[in-house]
């Protein structure tokens, strides 16, 4: 199954290496991945996505919690999230295509934010598979390049993940 | 209000943290640290002849003495040398803290002489590391060090100090920090109560119970509340090879330790319990063989102070999070004035357990034949008789490492050392000598072999300087024996490079260092040999004492099997 688990770190150069360590040392998966500065400037979130059973998550869950740096940790897929990704894509665009992009952009409520006269470059957000079905449905145009962040996700209601 | 250079913080701090000795080697990126101790004499430096000694012998200090071992070595392939002995202590949970020069930090990145990342290079086998930033950080960051190395599960921990952090030019203000705390580190001091009742409950039912405890119980300081807790209730107990001496090995209840090469009785009355109180012990691959096979009728109580040892490779039924001693104290009190509830099934239990020490007994080695080469068995019964079972007794890897843990008994926790969860050749003589510094009214002996010792021979010269005696006995097979015995077993007896064609003269060897060396052949020859050894205990005597090649280590668990499977000698198998 797959979980995504959110991580408080110290903002400690090395830090990721740790826990980026930690999954190919202990021949874990890493799905997706993403990392930035928190509201306060000691900590880092980071954010993985990764794939195993009870028992493998709960080794992954343990074993981030050992790392030094790690200072609190939620398996978010554990209760109700909201769970997004960003993409940018730079599609063909051409003629007849252009029409057939912007329509497309449209209906996943998808924005362009760049324009040439042969490329649009798209930005969309939403869950994983929301992502991927925009790239299906685009795959006949012409994908030309992406950039996904990887998930980033909160939990729902009233519980936060703070110190 | 003191200023002090960096390189003068790191050696008021080591005085002031009560540090007693380094094991180190100087080079370029230390030698503004190693100026600073040449100035003081509260911290005495033991200088090695290779770095993987240097953390061997602080491993061995910390074992035998329970306090964490320190490091010191230069930069580049001072610090790469240490990995080895980093990886050891990891494995088995050692405190040592490491502390490694660094080139200076405007060249750090640029391929600088002797430059290595020895953070990276050291991230997954250490608990956890530092580099220093700014000299102010030293009294902190060391005081971290230590802390982190000495508290809850232990370990290593590598301090990485570039050169300009300790230039004797700057100076800033230096105070001992008492205490430190870290926000993402609160290591358990107690296990969950109601879980404690839970497996307490499970102990006082069970019909066919079996203690199994680790290292955890010796490094926690537990093992008498173990034996306290184990002779209340009257039941079995087994050890893992970390776990030595936790519970004392000459009585009834110890079963002897378990595992690949475990004592029969061990193996048998784990797989047919139906209660397994693990402790301080983490269920490895060497312990439980296959784990579907693995016990397959015994509910399992886990007490370990580190959560992912839990259910790690094989499911508790009762996990409990917590320190050894205090969870075993917790559990006793509520023991206390109470019974098991089985006396009979547990009669029978004992009854099951003497039959299958009855099997084996007599039979667990062929003696040597008039003539024939002595037995290496034989040789460790010797060592033990001649020492009392009193010595500190480490080992390298191999056989001798097996016989030594078989054939040496062992009443007192701390006194077996040797490399369990790494399985480092070259491990046991620098260890042997950091305890013989440290304690030495005792007798320290290294069991090692040809092999093994060739790894590390180079501390003889340590031990020169700093008369450190030590004795060290090798069983000269001729061979790299464990190797030979899976050739053996599975290849056909091809010995594909386990045969050492050209092994030195030990005996010139040793002398060329200025020690003893005394050869043993015959039978008649080993106790007088042993006598003469120990009689100095200031003194490194050598004993060179030839076995024989052909001998194999039994018991030995059946690859992919249960706990059970066994064979028992070369034709036996259960």
């Amino acid at each position: 199954m797959r979980h995504i688990i959110s991580i408080l770190m110290e903002n400690e150069p090395g830090a990721l290496s740790r826990v980026v360590g930690l999954f190919s040392q202990r021949n874990f998966n890493i799905e997706s991945l993403n990392v930035a500065p928190t509201d306060d400037a000691t900590l880092s979130r980071l954010t993985v996505t990764t794939v195993g059973d009870d028992r493998v998550i709960e080794q992954i869950t343990k074993h981030l919690n050992k790392l030094i740096d790690v200072v609190k940790l939620v398996d978010l897929t554990e209760g109700n999230h909201v769970e997004r990704e960003l993409m940018l894509v730079k599609v063909k665009a051409l003629g007849a295509q252009r029409d057939e992009v912007k329509r497309t952009v449209d209906i996943f409520r998808a924005q362009i934010v760049d324009v040439t006269p042969s490329v649009y470059t798209v930005q969309i957000t939403g869950d994983a598979a929301k992502l991927d079905a925009f790239l299906q449905a685009m795959s006949p145009i012409g994908v030309l390049e992406v950039a996904r962040t990887g998930v980033s996700g909160i939990s729902r209601g009233d519980k936060v993940l703070s110190l | 209000m003191e200023l002090l250079s960096g390189a003068d913080m790191i050696a008021r701090f080591l005085k002031d943290e009560g540090v007693e000795y380094i094991y180190g080697y100087p080079g370029g990126a230390a030698l503004h640290i190693y100026d600073a101790l040449f100035r003081q004499d509260a911290v005495k430096h033991i200088l090695v002849r290779h770095e993987q000694a240097a953390t061997h012998a602080a491993d061995g200090y910390a074992r035998a003495s329970g306090k964490p071992g320190t490091v010191l070595v230069t930069s580049g392939p001072g610090a790469t040398n240490t990995v080895t002995g980093i990886a050891t202590a990891y494995m088995d949970s050692i405190p040592m803290v490491v502390l490694c020069g660094q080139v200076a930090s405007h060249l750090i990145g640029e391929d600088a002489f002797q430059e290595t990342d020895i953070v990276g290079v050291t991230r997954p086998i250490v608990k956890h590391s530092f580099i220093i930033k700014h000299p102010t950080e030293i009294p902190t960051v060391l005081k971290k060090a230590y802390y982190l190395a000495a508290s809850g599960r232990p370990g290593p921990v590598v301090v990485d100090i570039p050169k300009d952090m300790t230039a004797p030019t700057e100076r800033y203000e230096y105070v001992y920090p008492k205490k430190v705390k870290l926000r993402s580190y609160n290591p358990v001091t107690r296990g969950h109560t109601g879980q404690i009742k839970k497996a307490v409950e499970l102990m006082l039912k069970a019909r066919r119970p079996v203690f199994y405890t680790g290292g955890g119980v010796v490094t926690g300081d537990a093992s008498e509340a173990l034996t306290d807790l184990v002779q209340r209730l009257g039941y079995p107990i087994t050890t893992t090879l970390m776990g030595i001496g936790a519970y004392p090995q000459r009585d009834r209840q110890s079963l002897g330790w378990l595992g690949m090469h475990g004592s029969y009785e061990a193996n048998m009355a784990m797989h047919h319990a139906d209660l397994i109180v693990a402790i301080g012990a983490r269920f490895d691959d060497r312990v439980t063989n296959n784990t579907s096979k693995f016990c397959p009728t015994a509910k399992i109580v886990h007490v370990d102070i580190d959560p992912s040892s839990i259910s790690k490779t094989v499911r508790a039924d009762v996990p409990i999070v917590g320190p050894a001693g205090s969870v075993i104290s917790e559990m006793i009190s509520l023991v206390q004035g109470r019974e098991p509830a089985n006396p009979e099934a547990l009669t029978e239990w004992w009854e099951r357990i003497d039959g299958w020490r009855d099997e084996r007994r007599g039979k667990l080695y062929e003696p040597a034949a008039p003539g024939e080469p002595l037995k290496p068995q034989q040789v460790i019964e010797a060592i033990c008789e001649v020492t009392r079972g009193e010595a500190f007794v480490t080992t390298d890897v191999g056989q001798h490492q097996m016989f030594a843990a078989q054939y040496y008994k062992f009443d007192k926790p701390n006194r077996f050392i040797t490399s369990g969860g790494l399985g480092t050749m070259g491990f046991g003589f620098p260890a042997a000598m950091g305890i013989k510094q440290n304690y030495p009214d005792d007798d320290v002996v290294c069991i090692t072999g040809e092999g093994s010792f060739q790894m590390m021979m180079q501390e003889l010269s340590t031990c020169k300087q700093y008369g450190v005696g030590v004795k060290i006995v090798n069983l000269n097979n001729q061979s790299l024996g464990m190797v030979r015995q899976w050739q053996d077993l599975n290849y056909k007896s091809r010995h594909a490079h386990s045969y050492m064609e050209s092994l030195p003269d030990f005996g010139k060897l040793i002398e060329a260092y200025g020690f003893t060396a005394i050869r043993v052949e015959r039978e008649e020859d080993l106790l007088p040999a042993l006598e003469r050894a120990f009689a100095d205990k200031d003194e490194l005597v050598f004993l060179d004492v030839y076995v024989d090649p052909r001998e194999h280590v039994y018991p030995m668990q059946v690859p992919l099997g249960s706990m059970r499977d066994m064979l028992l000698s070369k034709t036996e198998r259960t």
